[in-house]
């Protein structure tokens, strides 16, 4: 299942969390070799891994990462001001409307429903949280992956050569996308939403609300 | 609601030059919700507190002798998030929590709220709220109809305090990218977005995320407001050319 959960509330799931960076380590370092630090107990971790993003997680039936994405608001620091600004034609994309995506991630033999779940999970916070817009730094070659669930980002700019190719995408945040991911990965919408309502509950007791 | 609209509030909001000023402004923004209260914090980087809210001062004067910050449920519940809430989804189920409550009621505040968490860009922490003596489904009605508006207008508000506290008040110019500023011309001289993309040579989502980004660093309330601000400031002239800088 899905499991929204800033980076502070990943210390009480201990196992999730140190599968999610070590098959990003996996991914990023030994499979892409891309410029990532690894750390000595095999977790990739980057500067924005310490500002307590949020991540949306999808837990195995042995509770560890079957693949993951890092959620940030725009207005605060992101990777694509301060990395990509020459993909963006130089403009900061800072609105709250308008949240980050990275570190797309899949553990090793994730099957193409977890992906999909991912996706569509990420368009459900989107959608509950006011969203219109999502950017993204992916793998151009990567892109394959979105086409099959008909989520195709448009490609902002793309910088690098070959298998290197890194790109800036903007994707928009609508029910149609998220029903189509749904539809082809076989993950209900009810289902995805009932896994965002566990994590964010509308109360957090009945007695929550004032007497 | 009354009836001013954003957009005015928002151009008022540019005027504001001390958070004493600041303070009297969200008086008129919480008319403009229609609710009970609105409140804004934040600490900047250096430590300084800032803060700019309806309350009365003598419930602000007894939330900080009492150090209410930790123990107020919604300051708790949003810190290190960047999500909006609804007060009910923060715990208040402790009984200092509950005594607390039954003070801020007593003092005036709202039983129901709603508080949007800000990561600034330097990596600030701020905290805006809105909120209303009323029942939950019109509570939920108000939320829906108001929350969009209530995320722009926090962020704004952060920015002008961001902009008053580090004494950049002047006209954000430089905050804009040549290519906002060419979007933003091409926009002010009729030209539809999708005639816009294709000159810039863009998608219109690009051009989407890219007059948002401009939108908010102009403090607008909508494209429309941005372009009209834009040639206001003469950040774009209305040619559909760049000024010289």
């Amino acid at each position: 299942m899905i499991h929204y959960l800033y980076r502070d509330q990943l210390e009480r799931h201990p196992e999730l969390g140190a599968s999610m960076y070590r098959d990003r380590a996996f991914q990023f370092k030994d499979r892409l070799d891309w410029d990532v630090s690894v750390d000595e107990n095999g977790f990739e971790l980057d500067e924005y891994d310490h500002l307590n993003p949020l991540y949306i997680i999808w837990k195995d039936a042995a509770g560890r990462h079957g693949g993951s994405l890092r959620v940030m608001p725009t207005v605060g620091r992101t990777m694509t001001a301060e990395h990509f600004l020459d993909l963006t034609d130089g403009v900061r994309i800072t609105s709250p409307f308008i949240w980050e995506c990275t570190r797309f991630c899949l553990a090793p033999g994730a099957s193409s429903s977890v992906a999909g779940a991912l996706l569509a999970a990420g368009l459900e916070l989107g959608l509950r949280f006011g969203l219109e817009q999502a950017v993204g730094v992916i793998y151009t070659r990567v892109l394959g992956l979105y086409r099959r669930f008909g989520h195709v980002p448009e490609v902002i700019g793309t910088k690098g050569e070959g298998n290197e190719r890194i790109s800036v995408c903007i994707w928009d945040v609508t029910e149609e996308a998220r029903n189509e991911i749904c539809r082809r990965s076989g993950v209900p919408e009810a289902m995805i939403q009932s896994w965002f309502d566990a994590s964010f509950p509308s109360r957090f007791r009945q007695s929550a609300a004032v007497a | 609601m009354s009836k001013e609209t954003l957009e005015s509030l928002l151009e008022r909001l540019q005027t504001t030059k001390s958070v004493e000023e600041l303070q009297v402004w969200t008086h008129e923004l919480r008319d403009y919700f229609g609710v009970s209260h609105v409140f804004y914090h934040t600490a900047t980087l250096k430590g300084e507190q800032v803060g700019a809210f309806t309350y009365s001062l003598e419930w602000v004067r007894r939330y900080i002798e009492r150090d209410y910050r930790s123990i107020d449920p919604v300051v708790l519940g949003a810190m290190r998030r960047f999500h909006p809430m609804d007060w009910k989804a923060c715990d208040w189920s402790s009984p200092a929590a509950r005594k607390f409550m039954r003070e801020a009621l007593e003092a005036g505040v709202g039983n129901q709220g709603w508080a949007v968490p800000i990561w600034g860009p330097n990596g600030e922490f701020a905290l805006f709220s809105l909120n209303d003596k009323c029942d939950d489904e019109t509570w939920e009605a108000f939320t829906r109809q108001n929350a969009k508006n209530a995320l722009l207008v926090s962020h704004l508000v952060h920015q002008q305090v961001m902009r008053i506290v580090h004494n950049e008040l002047d006209p954000p110019s430089a905050e804009l990218s040549p290519r906002e500023r060419e979007a933003l011309a091409q926009l002010s001289v009729g030209l539809s977005r999708a005639n816009v993309a294709d000159s810039l040579n863009i998608s219109e989502n690009t051009l989407r995320a890219y007059i948002d980004s401009a939108r908010h660093k102009l403090g607008a309330a909508n494209v429309t407001h941005a372009v009209a601000l834009a040639l206001a400031k003469g950040i774009i002239v209305p040619t559909g050319t760049l000024p010289k800088y």
